[in-house]
């Protein structure tokens, strides 16, 4: 057994060389023993250190020596035999190092890996922090690397920080750079570091403000900046409340952009029913004086934007978009079929026989049509030509799909706290689904997408004017203005 | 209103910055500060010096000059209409901010944006400022980005290239419609023509620099650009080929997706809840097929469902290879580099490995697994030496997989 004693445990030189020596000498694996440091001659070691043969000269691919000058310096005490072992095989067999699924390849490569992230670390996570000293100052840190890697970052820091002083310690080794040269030390303690910096206040100001709590992913961050790197870090020491916080502040945030302002959602968190009532009240009628900061603005835009539609081929034939119209802060929104031959000539919704129908309707019901909001499930007039006349046509799946769109972003704008459908076309439209209005009327039902607010379903006025019989008739209009008459006792309940 | 401090301003400008997804800081040129009075360096690769709880890695100081804004953005906090708080640093003041964080090794360098305030050309003329000050007067050598406004004067925007390693203008929306509804003041031909002018400015930058070695080099880690999912319509499709156009027209190193978040006091004419944070994921993913993996932007679109969304269940990918089992299994010992890029669980690396070894050797199975990450996600579509896929693909798609029904069995059931 021949033992071989390196000078530290990053000592690249040292094993090149003697590994080069025995190689060439043809020296098995097995009879090598690598020591590192002043070495103790073992229990086995009966013939030990022997003088190396004379260096043999063979060549070995560039990519083998930047493997091994990182296998060095990993913590596994088998490296220098493993990187032996491989040395030979390259002898014999230069390309061996391609194959990458051989297994001594790949703990090799492995090896590699674990010390080129240690090293990336050490990059990323060192914190230097400012101590005064009679030259000026100087900066100290304190880091503890998983492997020997501390002479192998030594030219990342100077290059990075050569106009700087500063003294990197370890608990193996530290470094002291002037300026100018660049000296060890022996190994330290974190006690021999500084303990704070007053910067690190405004970092960890940065740290918490740039943190969008909207996308909480705690396991990313831990794959990346794994805990046991933390206790050096400043800013770590803020994490878990920041964590314990976001869902929260998601929720204000939503809360928040739902009609009031931030501070009224976050002081609404600690506060009694009898006050809560009271900041609903005020908040609504804020929302009467000043609908929804720029509701208008965006209502307007939205218009212009519908005035253009595109998304089915119903633009092709209509006369123009008709849009939904009322106050934006409607307690109440209407949504019908579709807008028929006088609407699509006026460019507004219910205009026509069935519009005054259900005008009268809601006079008779008590509800101001001017304090609703009134649109349509699809926003251009489907017809067939028939003569002179244009004749309508029930709109399809596809057509309600394309024109569901604009339906939710006039919802979104508003937030009526009562939806009601009129007809199977806008509760298809308000549901996503086809609906059975004679078992749907009459009551409130929860909004499919989960929005607030309450959902009804009724008939469309345009059903009133097709009922033949006069008794039947007379009868479905009262069901009719029945329907309505509880919808608006409902939104003033709600209000 | 009371004076800030620095600590202040640093919360409010840093928290309206946050919004931007962008932090890279690679692919800047090879740079030290060795021989300088200064500090800072560059090393090609970024380096991320923390990890948000959101994920998001911390590499640049991210900032805002000031949250004001004669703008009205719908998407954006900032906007004239909204009403945060404002704050202002001057030039100095991140300056002086920059150095001490990179000094303590925080952070790689600045990413300085800003909301618009009097003019274009003043809000731009206040950025190259900071980075002017940077590199001339403190001869900092680390990484800058500039956010530039897309209606400053080209000569602001020149000084800007010469002193940043990249710059940006955000697209903000992936189509013209959205822009013109969310953003009224922004116009896409402005941002269009604005990113040409970099384009051309980049590459007569390297023109020079190829022919003289001492020619300045004019914003070297290239352009980028931000676009927000699911603020407006656009689907998946057209997210991509919007992307792919930019990639194309203009060179683009980088287009970055940013999820719609619901922010405080957003616009009524905003969405109110965020679309899955998968969305953007798989957004990346296609994107990632684009640049690396050479798919062509129909091949994703024909991945995509019926709204033209990409399915968030499985990866665009595992999607594609799904729609196209007739080209599977491959040999690995056979297959070329283009026909093994396809195979869902092998990437770059690991296909560039396969083709080393399988030089050397014939692979069997135990090979490539040890040459990928996850043998059971590559084995149904590769043939080796000693394996020949029995499972056919349909049975790893997770959506045809009947999903096991939860029961309790009824002990007394006849």
């Amino acid at each position: 057994m021949r033992v071989v004693s390196l000078a530290e445990e990053d000592d690249f030189e040292g094993w090149r060389d003697a590994a080069r020596a025995l190689a060439g000498a043809r020296a098995p694996a097995t009879d090598i023993s690598w020591r590192v440091g002043e070495s103790v001659v073992g229990l086995f070691d009966a013939a030990s250190s022997q003088p190396l043969p004379p260096a043999a000269t063979f060549t070995v691919p560039r990519a083998f020596i930047s493997l091994a000058e990182s296998v060095i310096c990993h913590s596994d005490p088998e490296r220098f035999a493993l990187l032996y072992a491989m040395l030979l095989r390259l002898r014999d067999r230069p390309a061996a190092l391609d194959d990458a699924a051989d297994p001594l390849v790949q703990r090799l490569e492995r090896l590699a890996k674990a010390v080129r992230r240690d090293i990336h670390k050490m990059h990323a996570f060192l914190r230097f922090r400012e101590v005064a000293t009679p030259e000026g100052p100087r900066y100290v840190a304190w880091f503890e690397p998983d492997h020997h890697i501390v002479r192998a970052v030594a030219g990342f820091f100077v290059r990075r920080f050569a106009g700087m002083r500063w003294s990197i310690l370890t608990p193996e080794l530290s470094l002291h750079w002037d300026g100018e040269i660049l000296a060890e030390g022996p190994g330290a303690a974190r006690g021999d570091a500084p303990s704070e910096d007053p910067t690190e206040e405004a970092w960890s100001t940065y740290y918490s403000a740039i943190f969008n709590p909207a996308r909480l992913s705690v396991g990313a961050m831990l794959k990346e900046m794994p805990k046991k790197y933390w206790k050096n870090l400043p800013e770590t020491a803020l994490v878990s409340g920041m964590i314990k916080e976001a869902r929260g502040r998601e929720a204000a945030m939503v809360a928040a952009s739902a009609g009031t302002d931030g501070k009224m959602a976050r002081a609404k968190a600690d506060l009694g029913d009898t006050e809560r009532e009271g900041l609903a009240a005020a908040d609504a009628a804020e929302r009467r004086l000043e609908p929804g900061g720029n509701a208008l603005a965006a209502w307007e835009a939205l218009l212009a934007e519908a005035k253009v539609c595109t998304r089915c081929h119903l633009y092709k034939h209509a006369t123009q978009t008709v849009f939904g119209e009322g106050p934006l802060d409607a307690r109440i929104m209407f949504i019908g079929e579709q807008p028929g031959d006088q609407e699509d000539l006026a460019g507004r919704p219910f205009v026509g026989p069935a519009g005054q129908l259900f005008d009268r309707a809601l006079v008779e019901a008590g509800v101001d049509r001017a304090r609703t909001y009134v649109t349509n499930a699809v926003k251009h007039f489907k017809f067939e030509p028939r003569g002179k006349r244009r004749i309508h046509q029930k709109p399809d799946g596809r057509e309600i799909e394309a024109c569901r769109w604009w339906i939710e972003q006039e919802r979104m704008l508003i937030r009526p706290p009562v939806i009601v459908a009129l007809g199977a076309t806008a509760g298809r439209s308000l549901f996503g689904r086809a609906v059975t209005i004679s078992r749907m009327r009459g009551e409130p039902h929860v909004l499919p997408d989960g929005e607030a607010g309450e959902a009804w379903v009724t008939v469309h006025p345009s059903f009133l004017l097709r009922v033949p019989d006069a008794d039947r008739k007379r009868e479905e209009y009262r069901r009719f203005v029945d329907d309505l008459h509880r919808i608006g006792e409902r939104a003033r309940a709600l209000a | 209103m009371s004076r800030l401090d620095t600590r202040q301003k640093l919360a409010i400008l840093a928290d309206a910055a946050k919004y931007d997804a962008s932090c890279a800081s690679s692919g800047a040129k090879r740079r030290d500060s060795l021989g300088g009075k200064g500090i800072g360096s560059t090393e090609g690769m970024g380096i991320c010096h923390a990890y948000a709880p959101d994920g998001r890695c911390i590499s640049l100081l991210k900032i805002l000059l000031t949250n004001s804004c004669i703008f009205d953005c719908h998407y954006c906090i900032n906007r004239r209409s909204s009403n945060v708080r404002r704050a202002r640093f001057t030039t100095a003041e991140i300056v002086d901010l920059t150095l001490a964080f990179y000094r303590r090794n925080y952070i790689e360098g600045l990413f300085l944006s800003s909301g618009i305030i009097r003019s274009s050309d003043y809000t731009m003329e206040q950025i190259v400022e900071v980075a002017r000050s940077l590199r001339e007067d403190h001869d900092f050598r680390g990484y800058i980005h500039l956010k530039t406004i897309p209606d400053a004067d080209p000569e602001l925007i020149r000084r800007a290239g010469l002193y940043a390693d990249r710059l940006s203008i955000n697209v903000e929306l992936p189509t013209a419609e959205g822009l013109k509804r969310l953003a009224p003041e922004k116009d896409v031909r402005r941002i269009e023509g604005s990113m040409e002018t970099l384009k051309g400015a980049i590459d007569e930058g390297k023109d020079a620099k190829s022919r003289f070695r001492s020619a300045p080099a004019f914003a070297p880690a290239g352009q980028s650009t931000q676009m927000i999912v699911g603020a407006d319509g656009a689907n998946d499709g057209a997210i991509i080929a919007r992307a792919d156009t930019l990639y194309r027209t203009f060179r683009l190193r980088r287009v970055y997706y940013s999820a719609f978040s619901p922010i405080p006091d957003a616009s009524a004419v905003l969405p109110l809840r965020r679309p899955p944070l998968m969305r953007e994921h798989r957004l990346y993913q296609a994107d990632w097929m684009l640049r690396h993996y050479g798919y062509r932007v129909d091949e994703l679109a024909a991945s995509t469902d019926a709204a033209g969304n990409l399915p968030l269940d499985v990866d665009p990918k595992l999607a594609w290879a799904l729609a196209h089992r007739a080209l599977f299994p491959l040999d690995v010992n056979r297959a070329d580099r283009e026909q093994l890029l396809r195979v869902p669980g092998l990437g770059v690396r690991a296909v560039d490995r396969l083709l080393a070894a399988r030089r050397q050797r014939r692979l069997r199975l135990e090979d490539v697994a040890r040459l990928t990450v996850s043998i059971a996600k590559v084995r149904p579509f590769l043939i080796a030496a000693d394996w020949r896929p029995t499972v056919l693909a349909d049975a790893i798609d997770p959506r045809t997989r009947p999903a096991a029904e939860a029961r309790q069995l009824e002990l007394f059931a006849a």
